[in-house]
């Protein structure tokens, strides 16, 4: 199993758009600093906390910042590419039809796979908050961080905080890769599964974002993944961050379950 | 390659040495949509022969082997390979198995060797330690070791076709199922690969064959089964096949009045004369000379005399049809 987990986290990274969706994330965190850094003297907008504001006081900010600015577009998109090649890539190739046969047993093929759809979601968000809290503090400095209650914590809490914040984000999109996965289970076109997932995620944006829909946002995936930035109040709000592990595995477990009932039975024409 | 030398647990003991049979299957079929693609066949690979499994286009081969394989659930039948029913004991049973489906496929990014090195990694039985060399004998025997770095995408159809040969050959197996194993290779790839069947053949493996040309892998072969849309019309022993084909006599005299009256009483059967010639079917117990003497005993004059099976390939022709046209 091993191997196998080893195999696919290898052919995920060789990926050439792997590594420019990689690059592109990346690219964000660095966009944002020098953005900020040449506009300091703007004034502040209002709004809920994009942490855009807080980069001048301490560069760890932009990580938090370039996190809650990816988390709507290019965080999504990268997982639904990735994910929606999960199952679909390899149909639409014919290499599935050697992998089973190899045997390497359909629900081995499907645990490897959303094991290396998990890893590529926590390379993808760690690169957001690494690259974004080094070059921060390069152009900024760091110290101690302001708190959004206005108090102040030491560098080591705020980067601790950066890193649950961190995983949390890994989390959320793991559960997407969950989705995704799933729907590549129903096709052997992979740009149609990509698409069908990053469709998925924004109607959940857009359900989010009509306040008449109150009552449905708490079940909507999306709706909890900027949550980790409570962990920056003083004293950190946890209960956000919890609702929103629930809700991610939820959906995990059934898009888990529903892919696998697709998968197992599933005839393999390509 | 000797065959497959791992422990098996005792359930998983091969049962095909007591019904001596690599692949049975007991009314398999599969109906896409309304298409009845398989319909009802019993398919018998005998343990340690080279099973030719020949059928013009569409004629359900692939799909059969898909079927045998695990990858598509039947419609109804069940089947046997190597004596583990499935699809209950798949696992155990695909180990045993090196398979060739419809042609090659491959990550076309990464070279020949790291394809076969993602295969073996999803081996759960495969040991790693082993890997490297197993690959390298792998693409040695069919030829690849040369490109073997080269990116998939990057190969000539014949070499593809080769390296999904040597996949199938990545570990020991008792079974191989390559479905139109030859298809894209040039002449010399062609003649390895029936050279490469015959070899493991003659190791004990057996081997289920699959191609729209009987010429093509007739020399290899102990066994045909032949399909036409979706059905299994004829299948046994290739030398069961050529006997099968009745023989018949081709005589030029400038008398076939007097020839055909000799024949008759010998008896050829089916006698038909025309300008100069004479042809029938001779009972099965007459030899070619025993016809020869007959005649010259009765002082026919004989300038030309042939007795001749037709080849097994007009045998084929005749079980699927002549027409061209796919079975839509
Ligand atoms: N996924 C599918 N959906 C619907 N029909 C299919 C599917 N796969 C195969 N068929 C049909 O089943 C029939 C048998 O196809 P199959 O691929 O088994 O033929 P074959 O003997 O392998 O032909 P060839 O020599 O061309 O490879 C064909 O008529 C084909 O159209
Ligand atoms: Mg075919």
């Amino acid at each position: 199993m091993m191997r196998f987990a080893r195999s696919e986290m290898r052919l995920i990274a060789g990926r050439r758009r792997n590594q420019a969706g990689l690059a592109v994330l990346a690219a964000v965190p660095i966009l944002l600093a020098i953005a900020v850094r040449l506009t300091e003297s703007n004034p502040r907008g209002g709004g809920p906390p994009s942490f855009i504001d807080d980069i001048v006081g301490n560069g760890v900010f932009v990580a938090f910042a370039a996190l809650t600015l990816q988390l709507t577009l290019f965080l999504p998109l990268a997982i639904s590419m990735v994910s929606g090649d999960a199952i679909a890539g390899e149909a639409h190739t014919g290499t599935l039809r050697y992998l089973l046969t190899v045997p390497a047993g359909r629900s081995r093929v499907l645990a490897v796979k959303y094991f290396g759809l998990v890893f590529g979601a926590f390379v993808a968000v760690f690169t957001v908050a690494v690259v974004g809290a080094l070059v921060g503090m390069a152009i900024f400095g760091t110290g101690s961080l302001t708190t959004l209650s206005g108090t102040q914590i030491s560098l080591g809490a705020g980067l601790l905080r950066l890193f649950v914040s961190t995983v949390y984000v890994a989390l959320g999109m793991s559960s997407l890769a969950a989705l995704g996965l799933f729907v590549s289970t129903l096709t052997t076109q992979p740009i149609a599964a990509t698409v069908a997932t990053m469709v998925l995620t924004a109607a959940m944006w857009v359900l989010d974002a009509v306040p008449q829909l109150g009552w449905l946002h708490p079940w909507l995936l999306v709706d909890h993944w900027a949550a980790f930035a409570d962990l920056m109040r003083d004293p950190a709000d946890w209960g956000g961050v919890w609702r929103g592990l629930s809700v991610d595995l939820g959906y995990a477990v059934v898009c888990l379950l529903a892919a696998w009932a697709r998968f197992d039975g599933k005839d393999i024409t390509t | 390659m000797p065959p497959s030398v791992e422990a098996d647990p005792a359930p998983d003991a091969p049962a095909s040495a007591v019904s001596g049979y690599a692949v049975e299957t007991r009314g398999l079929t599969k109906i896409f949509g309304s298409q009845r693609a398989v319909d009802g066949i019993d398919l018998r690979v005998p343990s340690g022969g080279v099973y030719g499994f020949l059928g013009p286009n569409g004629s359900g081969k692939t799909t059969t082997i898909r079927m045998l394989l695990g990858l598509v659930r039947p419609t109804s039948g069940d089947h046997d390979i190597l004596g583990h029913p499935m699809p209950e004991e798949l696992t155990a049973a695909l180990h045993r198995v090196g398979s060739l489906i419809e042609g090659p496929a491959f990550h076309p990014h990464l070279s020949g060797r790291a394809n076969l090195r993602r295969l073996d990694a999803a081996d759960a039985r495969s040991d790693a330690r082993t890997a490297a060399s197993r690959i390298d004998a792998a693409l040695d025997r069919v030829g690849l070791t040369p490109a073997a770095n080269k990116r998939f995408g990057a190969y000539s159809l014949g070499m593809k076709q080769r390296l999904a040969i040597a996949a199938a050959l990545l570990a020991p197996r008792d079974l191989l199922v390559l479905d139109e194993p030859t298809n894209g290779l040039d002449p010399q790839g062609t003649r390895e690969v029936r050279h490469l069947v015959s070899e493991l053949a003659s190791d004990g493996i057996s081997v289920l064959v699959s191609s729209h040309l009987l010429a093509e892998i007739q020399q290899i072969c102990t066994h045909i089964g032949v399909m036409s849309a979706g059905k299994l019309v004829a299948q046994g022993s290739i030398d069961d096949l050529r006997a099968t084909r009745t023989a018949r006599l081709h005589l030029g005299t400038p008398d076939p009045a007097r020839a055909a009256a000799v024949l008759a009483k010998l008896p050829v059967s089916q006698l038909v004369s025309g300008d100069e010639t004479v042809s029938g079917i001779p009972s099965e117990d007459l030899a070619p000379e025993d016809l020869v003497r007959a005649l010259v005993a009765a002082d026919v004059p004989v300038r030309r005399f042939t007795v001749d099976r037709p080849s097994l390939e007009d045998l084929y022709v005749s079980l699927t049809g002549e027409g061209f046209e796919v079975r839509s």
